[in-house]
């Protein structure tokens, strides 16, 4: 793998583990939610990253163009771009679902700190009302 | 018991993760970076790239992808949308039963905020339409457009906490749209080739002009202003309008 490889995958790969850090250690939702958030965005980033092609600019045909233009071994990989533009968007709707359940857990609870089924069963403090 | 530090509950969950992103790491070792894989015969993205101009019409090869080629992983995408949507809907109409009592304390706005965004609203819209009409020509399209409409409703919404939102006339829109959609993938399936969402019936035009690519426009047109009246929904459900 060269040196970019190195970079994009290696940084990408540190955000999703932020991701799963902040979902295992933090207590308050709206932090887990942020994490999850963050896991999804370095999952695109790491699609995307797969499609990269060293050199090559985005999949858009431009300047003088007209049919029989083929802009073969010029533009990157579209497929995971697409992909990822789904994926983006089911991100939203995931997190717009996961913070309407925050504010159900809130009124519930009292709180939006996680109790005993996050990480750490035993020995919990008692979440204050 | 106890209490845990934060530390302690910390160090567990960073060996677990970094973990997790090593042996990721290693299997990504073996996809090397920026490789042209896509030229191969017989790749399915090496033929979308070779034909993707010349069947669709489409300048952005994204969209040819999305709207055309895997236009009916899209429907599936836009149900998706459409179904968290209404589960928001749904979860805060239990949620806000029982306390009717108490609303929550409206912030005032400030005079800046209510003035500026009076002149910045007509704009983001016009720059949300801009996105999705121009989907086929350049980076953009429906969802980014129709994202693009719903912050400025936001923006709205936040400058005017007393006022109304539209709720009905968005629902009406955004089933329209969403109709509108299914639609145009009928008239697809009635083309020469009987797919539904085809290209191939329509013409294409010249490539790169705003009148080109066929259907595609027409698509994104239909899922930028669902994806914009969704959005805003959304946003008026969280405000407490629509429960």
């Amino acid at each position: 793998m060269n040196g970019a490889g190195l970079v994009f995958y290696g940084g990408i790969l540190l955000l999703i583990a932020i991701g799963i850090w902040g979902i295992l250690s933090r207590r308050n939702l709206i932090k887990v939610i942020m994490a999850i958030a963050i896991i999804e965005t370095g999952v695109n980033l790491l699609l995307v990253s797969v499609g990269y092609i060293s050199g090559r600019s985005a999949p858009i045909v431009e300047g003088d163009t007209g049919i029989g233009l083929v802009p073969e071994g010029q533009v990157v990989d579209p497929i995971p771009q697409a992909l990822v533009l789904t994926a983006i968007v089911i991100g939203l709707a995931t997190t717009a679902m996961a913070l309407v359940a925050a504010v159900g857990y809130y009124r519930k609870h009292g709180t939006l700190e996680l109790k005993s089924w996050s990480y750490g069963i035993t020995g919990d403090r008692e979440v204050k009302k | 018991m106890m209490e845990r530090s934060t530390l302690q509950r910390s160090l567990p969950a960073l060996a677990i993760a970094l973990l997790f992103a090593a042996t990721v790491f290693v299997a990504f070792m073996e996809i090397d970076f920026g490789e042209a894989r896509v030229d191969d015969e017989g790749s399915v993205a090496g033929d979308y790239i070779r034909n993707g101009t010349n069947q669709t019409g489409s300048a952005n090869l994204v969209t040819s992808v999305v709207v055309n080629y895997r236009g009916f992983d899209t429907l599936g995408e836009v149900t998706v949308l459409f179904l968290a949507a209404t589960g928001v809907g749904a979860l805060l109409s239990f949620i806000r039963k029982d306390d009717e009592k108490e609303p929550g304390k409206k912030i005032e706005p400030s005079f800046i905020l209510n003035r500026g965004a009076g002149l910045v609203l007509p704009l983001i819209l016009l720059f949300g339409v801009y996105i999705f009409l121009h989907g086929h020509l350049s980076p953009g399209g429906g969802f980014q457009g129709g994202v693009i409409i719903a912050s400025g409703m936001l923006l709205y919404y936040i400058a005017n906490p007393g006022k109304r939102g539209a709720h009905r006339a968005f629902s009406i829109l955004e089933s329209s749209a969403g109709l509108a959609f299914i639609g145009l993938g009928i008239v697809g399936l009635m083309g020469a080739s009987k797919i539904f969402l085809a290209n191939d019936h329509a013409d294409i035009g010249e490539v790169g002009m705003l009148l080109s690519a066929g259907m595609l426009p027409l698509i994104y047109i239909s899922i930028g202003l669902k994806v914009g009246a969704e959005m805003t929904g959304l946003v008026e459900r969280m405000r407490g309008e629509a429960s």
